[in-house]
């Protein structure tokens, strides 16, 4: 191994066994950029292409480039899609999950910052978040209001400052691996997700991250649809504050 | 009074609804389990449309006057809803149940694909 690169890996992950998971729906065209980036910051790491039932040769090119992929046979969306990878990296063994979208708006390089917590024990889950640092990510006012006003939403419920609520840039230790394997809600993962992980004790923290515009294709929410999107989000975080939950706590 | 004319036409109504149900799962066309609250359905307003002194009586007490008939509507209605609500929380349960299939599948062909290519090597 010390030929192959894992410049800006934290030291003590190098012993982990640690899997990218990544979710792709039609992104032949993106996907070859995010796994060589994934191989440059990390030749150690397995890559897990989730391709979420597309019709294009997302497949076929991310496994010429020596990713794993699990085709699902149709369209989950992205959180049966994310599952499907938590649940491989459960029944695999795996000590440390990086979930990195499969459309680029992700960078790699900075994965090392997103993992340290997670790697130091002082967290469970750490999320990439655009907003604790400023800069470098542009979007229009409606959709900034409605990250806004999530993030006050959740802050309240976590009772700790979390400002980036909809980032899928994640990293999870085997604990939450197993959560999010055995019950991710599929509708809006990432939200009603950490809202679900911070029910059950899990221990969440960010680490500012800037992000990428799509190169290919569009982004699945239209700035139209925000406002929409928005209302159904805060629903399904409200009923699940009151959702009986599969998983048996246990603080082990 | 409910017209003896609704009562007659509401009994053989409910009648060949109950007579459909049970056909629906004789043949096997419909299971049991979700053919409860039809059953129910059926029996009910079967019961209401026959028993004419019962839904005069039922109809003083939740307040309709002059129309008795009117609460044969009302519990109609009021199954209907039920049997939606029920039909909701199961395409709800075979929605989780097929995206677990679907990823169980994905899981499985993956490491199929692994070990066909791996014997080949």
């Amino acid at each position: 191994m010390s030929a192959e690169s894992h410049a800006g890996v934290p030291d003590n992950a190098l012993a982990m066994r640690r899997v990218a998971i990544v979710p792709a729906f039609n992104e032949e065209k993106n996907i070859v950029r995010v796994l060589a980036e994934l191989r440059s910051f990390d030749a150690g790491l397995d890559v897990v292409v989730i391709s979420d039932g597309s019709t294009d040769r997302t497949r076929e090119v991310a496994e010429a480039h020596g990713a794993r992929v699990l085709q699902l046979p149709f369209n989950l969306g992205i959180g049966g899609a994310v599952q499907t990878g938590f649940r491989y990296a459960w029944e695999n063994g795996y000590d440390l999950a990086l979930r990195v979208d499969g459309d680029g708006q992700h960078d790699a390089s900075q994965l090392g910052n997103v993992m340290e917590p997670v790697v130091a024990g002082r967290a469970d889950i750490a999320i990439g978040s655009r907003f604790v640092a400023t800069g470098g990510y542009r979007s229009s006012a409606v959709r900034r209001i409605g990250i806004r006003l999530l993030a006050w939403v959740v802050t309240r419920i976590a009772r700790q400052p979390l400002t980036d609520t909809t980032s899928g840039f994640q990293v999870l230790n085997r604990k939450a691996i197993r959560l999010y394997a055995a019950d991710l809600p599929h509708d809006y993962p990432e939200v009603e997700g950490l809202v679900m992980a911070i029910r059950h004790k899990m221990r969440v923290c960010e680490v500012p991250v800037t992000m990428r515009e799509r190169e290919h294709g569009r982004s699945s929410i239209g700035s139209l649809a925000s406002v929409y999107y928005m209302f159904k989000v805060l629903l399904a975080v409200f009923v699940g504050l009151f959702r009986k939950s599969v998983v048996p706590e246990d603080r082990a | 009074m409910t017209p003896l004319k609704i009562t007659i036409a509401a009994t053989i109504v409910s009648l060949l609804l109950l007579a459909g149900v049970f056909e629906l799962i004789r043949s096997r066309r419909l299971r049991e389990r979700y053919a409860l609250l039809w059953l129910a359905t059926g029996l009910v307003l079967l019961v209401l449309s026959a028993w004419r002194g019962g839904l005069n009586t039922i109809a003083s007490w939740v307040g309709v006057r002059g129309y008795p008939p009117a609460v044969l509507f009302a519990v109609g209605l009021l199954f209907v809803i039920l049997v939606l609500l029920h039909y909701s929380t199961v395409i709800s349960r075979l929605t989780d149940q097929n995206a677990t299939l679907a990823q169980r599948v994905a899981l499985i062909e993956s490491e199929l694909r692994e070990r066909r290519s791996s014997t080949r090597d």
